[in-house]
């Protein structure tokens, strides 16, 4: 019996030693790089027990260091150095509502740029779920004084986000590196529903497409978006389109619609 | 009012009140030096850095001049213990009472110190007193968070005296009330034709780079073109050094020009905030106190507007 156990165990001690042997990318680790001390609690809420998640330095999480004002903290997600990208979840372990978005890029660069809010310092992470099933890991820490998340929105103050709510500003840029990149900005308050008495408000379908509705990123919301939410996405040279077109809804079923000319 | 929150309020009160009374007696020292300028006046020039628990805040020039009508104080400091310590370096000087303080602009640092005066002897323009009323509370708040406890007890008071420009005689002083905006809604300067100072508040750093949290940079160029063709002979900026010529007018004038170029231009690229973030700076600019730090927060405070500017469809028409 126990001689058995002994053999499993070298068998399992075998696997895995084989597995990091196998191991493409030097820069995976099995610790957090972040230390943080949510991170147990993060694998167990945010990937399903069985998943194999590693931490990945060629998932980028570029955002400030200090972040001044913690209801608008740029963030950009940048995981295009990974083939097979099918999904990627941006999340915060110290936040309150610690999803942010989780985006799939079908047709775009694996890369999104927006804004969030923080409530206090936290790592921010990416997972980026690729083809394999396996999930990389990358992040970086942001401090700030917080407070972003149980703050009302200024929209929520005001009676102007109501008559342009929805309305989309946009732009198409030609990419020194090839392709092109879309700017969008959206009118909406985004409120977490954390503020006393005003109830969570928030955009949680976008989808991008070119103007023969091929799609090209599916995004999905969550509370902690800033208000007045600015995507930054990339679409490589193979996809470029004369036009392009985001539409969506928020969680109270408004909709969104609108060209992106150029 | 719910008896929840009247409870909640006695609550904090009486927390509030706690403190105070065990803080009041290990207030912090400034360490407070009033250098004198010109005849009857006198400023304490703050260091050039950002709000921290080490400088409690001190950051701010403050400055007053002593007339036969009593001493008139422009800007009082960042925190109750600092007003009243400016307050006790006045009486070191002069047995005069203090019968104006003037507050520049709503900014923390420069009314924080009120509660150390006389109700009645604080005066500012309408804008500046609507700002207290309406931010002194968060930045207050915020304040706390950046100086911890060197701000123990202190409460934004709103001045009740608004001011209005022009000629204001005080003691044999002729002053000359100028406002003017840009650095926030309402910038007041103040010129002594007596002594020829030129007190410009925040509308000029020296040696530090400018904070930009309320500024509108078209309006804050009109007012530093108005400054510079006003003559004088010292100017007290708002952080860093008095000087006797124009440098930091220009100096201030170079930076917000640049400021402003950039974002434009980024926003005209195409760039994510987080790209405008790791822009190199101007070897120009490396001289300026907390430039890496107030660069950020200039971007995270200014380039939603330039981004919303470039993504409008107005770019498009010819």
């Amino acid at each position: 019996m126990k001689k058995q156990a002994l053999a499993a165990l070298t068998a399992l001690w075998m696997a895995c030693a084989c597995s990091a042997g196998h191991a493409a990318a030097p820069a995976e680790r099995r610790t957090d790089p972040l230390d943080s001390p949510r991170w147990a609690d993060m694998r167990k809420e945010m990937f399903p027990a069985t998943a194999q998640v590693i931490f990945d330095d060629r998932v980028k999480v570029t955002a400030p260091l200090t972040a001044e004002n913690a209801m608008n903290v740029p963030v950009s997600v940048d995981a295009s150095a990974l083939n097979g990208v099918r999904e990627v979840l941006v999340f915060a372990d110290f936040n309150p509502i610690v999803r942010i978005v989780r985006f799939e890029p079908s047709g775009a660069h694996a890369a999104l740029g927006f804004r969030i809010k923080l409530q206090q310092s936290t790592p921010v992470r990416a997972a980026v779920r690729t083809a394999d099933g396996i999930w990389h890991v990358g992040g970086t820490w942001v401090n700030t004084a917080g407070g972003g998340c149980t703050l009302p929105s200024t929209g929520s103050g005001s009676p102007e986000w109501q008559k342009r709510l929805g309305e989309v500003s946009s732009r198409v840029w030609a990419r020194k590196e090839g392709g092109e990149r879309i700017r969008l900005r959206i009118i909406h308050p985004i409120d977490t529903g954390l503020a006393a008495g005003i109830p969570a408000f928030f955009l949680q379908d976008l989808d991008l497409s070119d103007d023969q509705g091929k799609a090209l990123m599916h995004i999905e919301g969550f509370e902690p978006i800033a208000e007045n939410p600015v995507f930054t996405v990339d679409i490589p040279a193979t996809r470029a389109a004369a036009a392009y077109r985001v539409s969506g809804r928020d969680n109270n079923g408004n909709a969104i619609s609108a060209a992106i000319e150029k | 009012m719910t008896p929840l929150s009247r409870t909640a309020r006695s609550l904090i009160a009486v927390f509030a009140l706690g403190w105070t009374v065990l803080l009041a007696a290990a207030d912090r020292d400034y360490g407070l030096t009033p250098v004198r300028i010109a005849d009857d006046t006198w400023v304490l020039v703050g260091r050039s850095e950002d709000f921290s628990f080490a400088n409690g805040g001190n950051i701010v020039n403050t400055a007053f001049i002593v007339t036969q009508a009593g001493v008139v104080v422009i800007d009082s400091g960042p925190s109750r213990a600092y007003g009243e310590q400016l307050k006790r370096a006045i009486a070191r000087i002069t047995d005069k009472p203090v019968s104006l303080v003037l507050n520049t602009h709503h900014h923390p640092d420069h009314f924080l110190g009120n509660q150390a005066f006389a109700p009645a002897s604080l005066a500012a323009l309408p804008a500046t007193i609507k700002g207290i009323h309406s931010e002194g509370g968060s930045l207050n708040e915020n304040m706390y968070r950046l100086a911890g406890d060197w701000m123990a007890g202190t409460e934004p008071v709103a001045p009740a005296r608004p001011l209005t420009a022009g000629p204001l005689e005080m003691g044999g002083h002729r002053l000359e009330l100028i406002a003017l905006a840009g650095h926030t809604e309402a910038d007041l300067v103040i010129l002594d034709r007596s002594t020829g100072v030129l007190f410009a508040g925040d509308l000029v750093f020296n040696g530090r780079t400018p904070t930009t949290p309320h500024a509108d940079l078209p309006r804050w160029q009109a007012a530093l073109d108005q400054l510079e063709k006003t003559s004088f002979t010292a100017l007290v900026p708002g952080h860093g050094p008095v000087a006797g010529d124009t440098g930091p007018i220009r100096q201030t004038r170079t930076w917000l020009a640049w400021l402003d170029r950039q974002l434009r231009q980024a926003a005209d690229d195409g760039l994510d905030m987080t790209e405008v973030l790791t822009l190199p700076l101007p070897a120009e600019f490396r001289g300026l106190a907390v430039v890496d730090a107030e660069y950020r927060r200039s971007v995270g405070q200014l380039y939603p507007a330039y981004e919303q500017r470039a993504l409008s469809g107005e770019r498009r028409k010819p």
